[in-house]
């Protein structure tokens, strides 16, 4: 499976949940496949999906899912520590990990050739990890969300892209819809 | 005055309830201080970027945040503020230690700190520069001036500030 067919698979169990999505490609195809008030579509910034998702996280009680990639959480390695160590139940960082930079045109990236980005969160500290492959993740991430403990998922699956159109929404409307879904 | 302990009253007052921090001599003070601020949920960032993506979910979820870090994070956040904090039109407070001032005994920090104030200008960013104690007093407005128009704005504080480095 192509990450476009993960987020096709999983769009019925994020939907009602507040989801941080990584730039780029994996946005844009949220975007198409399932646009919804509680969806927030990262449009610049590589690498803080985690972070950002994170925070929210932090800052009050619903689950929260970060959508990142591997070559996203390889820009910024320093946030598995920091979710790691302070760790919450309500957060589940999903990480589609198809082992190249989708979104510039499939370079590959290391986490498909000798770097494994679970055993990466397990030596950060992260508690549960799962590496998965695409066609399972669906329980994984269900049992993730239902869970009182913080779950870092890595989604092994196909690199591959789909045609699709770059997201128009204005990105403080992106934010004032997310924050109206946070707060209701 | 205990300027650690004013900025920490502050941050308190105007609601600030989450702050992240990247460590610098200067800032010990002030960090240990608002550890120990049951007010304040304080979580250390391992890169300033990393902090800015903490902040701009915490504020998503309801809470004020701030991030206190040094000058040279800048030369690392253009990307960050550009295209999350201010395209996004996201409050931050950034309490920096602008290392490279008057006072400052490390030669190579001077390097970052000439192009503080342009790259902050080329940011459009607002900006005050915190020179002597009395400074602090400025801080309460300018809280409320980065919460009342949802942009990043820089507080730098520099060495003569926070009181020097001993004898030099």
């Amino acid at each position: 499976m192509i990450r476009s067919e993960i987020l096709k698979d999983i769009a019925p169990i994020i939907r009602d949940h507040l989801v941080v999505c990584n730039i780029g490609l994996p946005s844009q195809e949220l975007h198409l496949i399932d646009d919804q008030p509680t969806n927030f579509y990262m449009l610049g910034t590589m690498g803080l999906s985690s972070s950002i998702g994170f925070g929210l996280a932090l800052a009050q009680d619903k689950p929260v899912i970060s959508i990142d990639g591997d070559g996203s959480v390889l820009t910024n390695l320093g946030t598995l520590p920091t979710i790691a160590n302070n760790a919450t139940g309500n957060y589940t960082l999903l990480i589609i990990d198809n082992g190249s930079y989708g979104s510039t045109g499939d370079q590959p990236t290391y986490a498909g050739r000798k770097t494994s980005l679970a055993a990466v969160a397990t030596a950060c500290g992260c508690d549960n990890v799962v590496e998965v492959q695409d066609k399972d993740l669906g329980p994984v991430l269900r049992a993730a969300i239902d869970s009182d403990d913080m779950t870092i998922i890595v989604c092994k699956c196909d690199s591959g892209n789909i045609k699709l159109p770059v997201i128009t929404l204005d990105p403080v409307v992106i934010k004032h819809r997310f924050m109206q879904a946070v707060a209701s | 005055m205990n300027i650690d302990k004013r900025i920490c009253d502050d941050l308190v007052a105007n609601d600030v309830s989450f702050v992240t921090t990247v460590p610098c001599k200067q800032l010990a003070g002030v960090i240990e201080e608002i550890d120990q601020r049951s007010e304040i949920f304080h979580i250390p960032s391992n890169k300033e970027d990393e902090g800015m993506g903490l902040c701009a979910g915490a504020f998503m979820g309801g809470k004020r945040s701030a991030i206190i870090m040094q000058n040279t994070a800048i030369g690392v956040t253009i990307n960050t503020l550009a295209t999350l904090t201010q395209f996004y039109r996201m409050p931050l407070p950034m309490i920096i230690s602008y290392r490279g001032e008057l006072r400052e005994p490390v030669a190579c920090q001077v390097e970052m700190a000439v192009h503080t104030k342009a790259l902050l200008a080329q940011m459009h960013i607002p900006t005050y520069h915190f020179h002597w104690q009395k400074d602090v007093e400025e801080f309460d407005n300018i809280l409320k001036y980065t919460f009342m128009c949802n942009k990043p704005v820089a507080i730098l504080t520099d060495a003569n500030f926070w009181g020097g480095y001993g004898d030099q």
